[in-house]
């Protein structure tokens, strides 16, 4: 039984012969189990080769997607916005899971509000919402901007965001000048990184497409760098901090690296930090755009370009060496401020933290999924760390992802690298291809975990053992701080791949008079 | 010329996809480039361009290939008469699934892969009989459709709808530039339906901008999946499709309508002897009861 000077939670509290009579019990009066060999035949089944090519035959069902919806995306790009409440047009409990999943990532309180459509918004259409929603949300906890996104319930009745804001402000629920852009972001179309392209576009769009006339390309002086889904605080702060020390002028917009890193010094801030409105209206100000995560902003590219008539040079996220030098170079390019020095010395220490880890690396094998950019770029990266990308999986990446990290491939791989590539697939078919053909490693977020529970299963040799890298990381604390972009991202990342190989030889070495002939102290 | 988009509404059956098509076809022997797009599940909105039975749709293309995302431009679009460009957005089979979400992921489709090109001049939604959802008004959002037509005839029902459409319209014009710009009464040989097509238009605070004879060569034409226009140009209806459409192009009276309350409505019917003054005394009473 528990006790109440000593809490134990479930484990070790399970392990008392109490419980385990209770468990047993439970299990073989209640449950119908199927017998213990059943279900062991059936586990190494799903680890066969027969079974991936089932697996991979599967086409109406996704199980353990490698991807959240539109408006969880939407949510974090209005984060980025000084006193920008994030208000989702549809049902309740949608909100709920934005909240938590990003209360969960983040270890922060997120402000973000629905208009809490049920049945009879359903049947009329949720513009009685819409009025009583953006006058409450405003009066209760006075933003200055209401970013509005959609869940699918608004979308499948087809409610129009533009109609209804109009009539809202007619209505009076808030002035006419009050600034609520807004993005449709049904849930069933794209992932979170389409939904914080489309909120992206909608604030872009909101502030600038009708006050184009005196605005002139390159007249602030100004870059501007669009993020995209970005949940490494840290990435926020590192780009920040190059632009500085080059001297160069700078627009970040969206950035929510301080209301999802408050202090704990006794206020509660719901808004802190963020890109400011008159940033973004001074946007189309700059001398470019650049964006650095630009598989994802597609909607986005097309309003920089085509109204704020920008170049966007053709760059890839800057993460690893070679990317961050091509971002840098750009920057430089575009202001005419030449590359600190720095930064130079940066570069030439993570050069050098490169070589000293190179014994390490070389030859180790990876398999990896998340987002594009994410993919792209940390690809390319173990590629410079001459390590070996096995699989790369990418649930939201498409047939232009794969052209993409193909044609990176063909320039940065070996001749006969063994790359393999899956957009569009899932977690399930990810543990597939961890069984049947075991990289050293995998690399993603922490629904990873449990595909490393079922490795170890089949064995200790079997184990694939996951390094956290991506989002969500809900099961280790303050990764959300960490950077994974520019030198410095690079270097963090490094340090985390090495040691999580030294580690892994470490576990495997230190059995007492069998393997600990290689058990040392200096690796 | 600056691109037109304009919205055909009106009560099923009433003829709009027909009338859109001669319209259209119309404009384009005048030398415009106009695109149709098909807003109805039915898909029958650009048959008699294309000589096609139905159109391959959106949707449907997007449901055999897993997802929208995977279509290009060129495999939902057809280019028919007049080189006039086809899209049908489809939906499902009646009693399942969301038409209307079709229409919405259809548009946006179209938007995204650049459909809408300079050359166009004109866009013609053909929209399903009613508005019976915020999808069907999707064609008339900011943005897309600006002017909205609505099909009628001397029956009713048909006009019934036209009022319902026009409060329809109403709740969109308030926030937004779209107006209704016109009735278009396709003739059912009704008595005094030019008047009183006339007299609806007038109370609705627009005008009837045409009047489309009835004639059977248009049956003729879409017996065999073609337009008037093109099956005999020289006949007289497709002078009245020419006419229509040449007073489209002409068209700058743009209202936000004036929708008429139900009682409004019936009285105009008395009017016209289409609707025969109601008798109090009669209601609930059985054969019976009304005898003695």
């Amino acid at each position: 039984m528990q006790n109440v000077d000593d809490i134990k939670q479930s484990y070790p509290l399970f392990r008392e012969d109490e419980y385990k009579g209770v468990l047993n019990r439970k299990q073989s009066d209640y449950e119908h189990q199927h017998a213990r060999d059943k279900v062991d035949e059936t586990f190494l089944w799903t680890t066969s080769e027969e079974y991936q090519e089932l697996n991979f035959q599967r086409e109406a069902l996704t199980i353990n997607p490698a991807k959240a919806c539109q408006p969880l995306g939407a949510v974090l790009c209005s984060l980025g916005f000084e006193k920008t409440l994030p208000y989702v047009h549809g049902s309740q409990g949608c909100v709920a899971y934005f909240r938590t999943y990003f209360n969960r990532h983040f270890k922060e309180p997120v402000a973000c509000v629905s208009d809490s459509m049920t049945e009879d918004a359903a049947v009329f259409g949720g513009q009685k919402n819409m009025i009583a929603g953006l006058e409450n949300a405003k009066a209760l906890y006075k933003p200055e901007m209401i970013a509005v996104s959609t869940t699918c319930m608004a979308e499948v009745i087809g409610d129009d965001l533009n109609a209804f804001i109009g009539n809202a402000k007619k209505a009076e629920a808030v002035e006419e000048d009050f600034p609520t852009p807004f993005a449709h972001t049904p849930s069933f179309v794209g992932s979170h990184i389409t939904g914080w392209d489309n909120m992206f576009e909608g604030i872009g769009r909101y502030f600038t497409l009708n006050y184009m006339e005196d605005k002139e390309v390159g007249s602030n002086g100004k870059i501007n760098l669009v993020p995209g889904f970005e949940t490494y605080l840290g990435n926020y702060r590192v780009i920040r901090r190059m632009m500085e020390e080059m001297g160069v002028e700078y627009s970040l917009l969206s950035d929510p690296s301080e209301v999802l890193d408050t202090p704990a010094d006794g206020e509660y801030r719901m808004y802190e930090g963020g890109t400011s409105q008159d940033e973004i209206k001074d946007a189309p100000n700059a001398l470019d755009t650049i964006l650095l995560q630009p598989q994802q902003l597609v909607k986005t590219k097309k309003l920089v370009s085509g109204t704020w008539k920008h170049s966007v040079p053709d760059l890839n996220i800057p993460m690893g060496l070679e990317y961050t030098d091509s971002f840098l170079m750009e920057v430089s390019r575009i202001t005419g401020k030449p590359i600190a020095d720095s930064l130079a010395r940066e570069r030439g220490r993570l050069v050098d933290m490169m070589t000293d880890s190179h014994t390490w690396l070389h030859g180790r094998k990876f398999a990896l999924y998340g987002d594009p950019d994410f993919t792209l770029g940390l690809t390319k990266f173990l590629l410079e760390l001459g390590a070996e990308p096995t699989h790369v999986l990418c649930q939201s990446g498409t047939k232009r992802w794969e052209k993409r990290m193909k044609k990176m491939l063909d320039t940065s791989a070996p001749v006969n690298h063994g790359v393999k590539l899956y957009s569009r697939h899932d977690l399930w078919h990810f543990r597939s291809l961890m069984f049947t053909d075991r990289p050293d490693f995998m690399i993603g977020n922490s629904y990873g975990k449990f595909i490393q529970r079922d490795t170890l299963h089949k064995g200790k040799e079997f184990e694939v053992p996951l390094i956290r890298l991506g989002f969500p990381i809900f099961d280790r604390h303050h990764m959300h701080r960490a950077t994974t972009l520019g030198y410095e991202g690079a270097m963090q990342m490094l340090t985390t791949l090495v040691n999580a190989v030294l580690e892994r030889l470490d576990d495997e070495t230190r059995l007492m008079a069998q393997t600990d002939y290689n058990y040392d102290l200096i690796r | 010329m600056a691109l037109r988009q304009a919205a055909i509404y009106g009560k099923g059956g009433i003829g709009k996809s027909t009338t859109t098509q001669n319209l259209v076809a119309a404009l384009a022997e005048m030398g415009k480039n106009v695109m149709i797009v098909g807003c109805d599940p039915k898909a029958d909105s650009t048959r008699l361009i294309l000589h096609s039975k139905a159109q391959t749709t959106v949707m449907n293309l997007a449901a055999e290939a897993g997802s929208v995302e995977d279509l290009e431009l060129e495999d939902v679009m057809a280019v028919g008469y007049g080189d006039v460009k086809c899209v049908e957005s489809g939906g499902p089979e009646p009693g399942v699934g969301c038409a209307g979400r079709g229409v919405i992921t259809a548009i946006n489709f179209l938007e995204e892969e650049g459909a809408y090109d300079e050359d166009l001049d004109f866009v013609f939604y053909d929209v399903l009989g009613d508005v019976v959802c915020g999808g069907f008004a999707m064609p008339i959002r900011e943005n897309k459709a600006q002017e909205i037509y609505i099909v009628v005839s001397g029956e009713m029902m048909a006009m019934f709808a036209a009022n319902n459409i026009s409060k329809g319209i109403v709740k969109y014009a308030n926030s937004g530039g779209v107006r209704l710009a016109g009735l278009i009464c396709n003739s059912r040989n009704t008595d005094c339906e030019d008047e009183l097509i006339e007299a609806l238009a007038s109370r609705l605070g627009t005008t009837m901008i045409h009047f489309v004879p009835r004639d059977n060569v248009v049956q003729h034409a879409e017996i065999r999946r073609m337009t008037c226009i093109e099956y005999d140009p020289k006949a007289k209806q497709s002078d009245e499709y020419r006419t229509l459409a040449k007073k489209v192009l002409e068209n700058q009276h743009f209202v936000v309508p004036t929708p008429l309350e139900m009682d409004e409505l019936e009285e105009l019917l008395m009017e016209f002897g289409i609707l025969e003054e109601e008798d109090e005394s009669i209601v609930g009473k059985k054969a019976d009861e009304a005898v003695a």
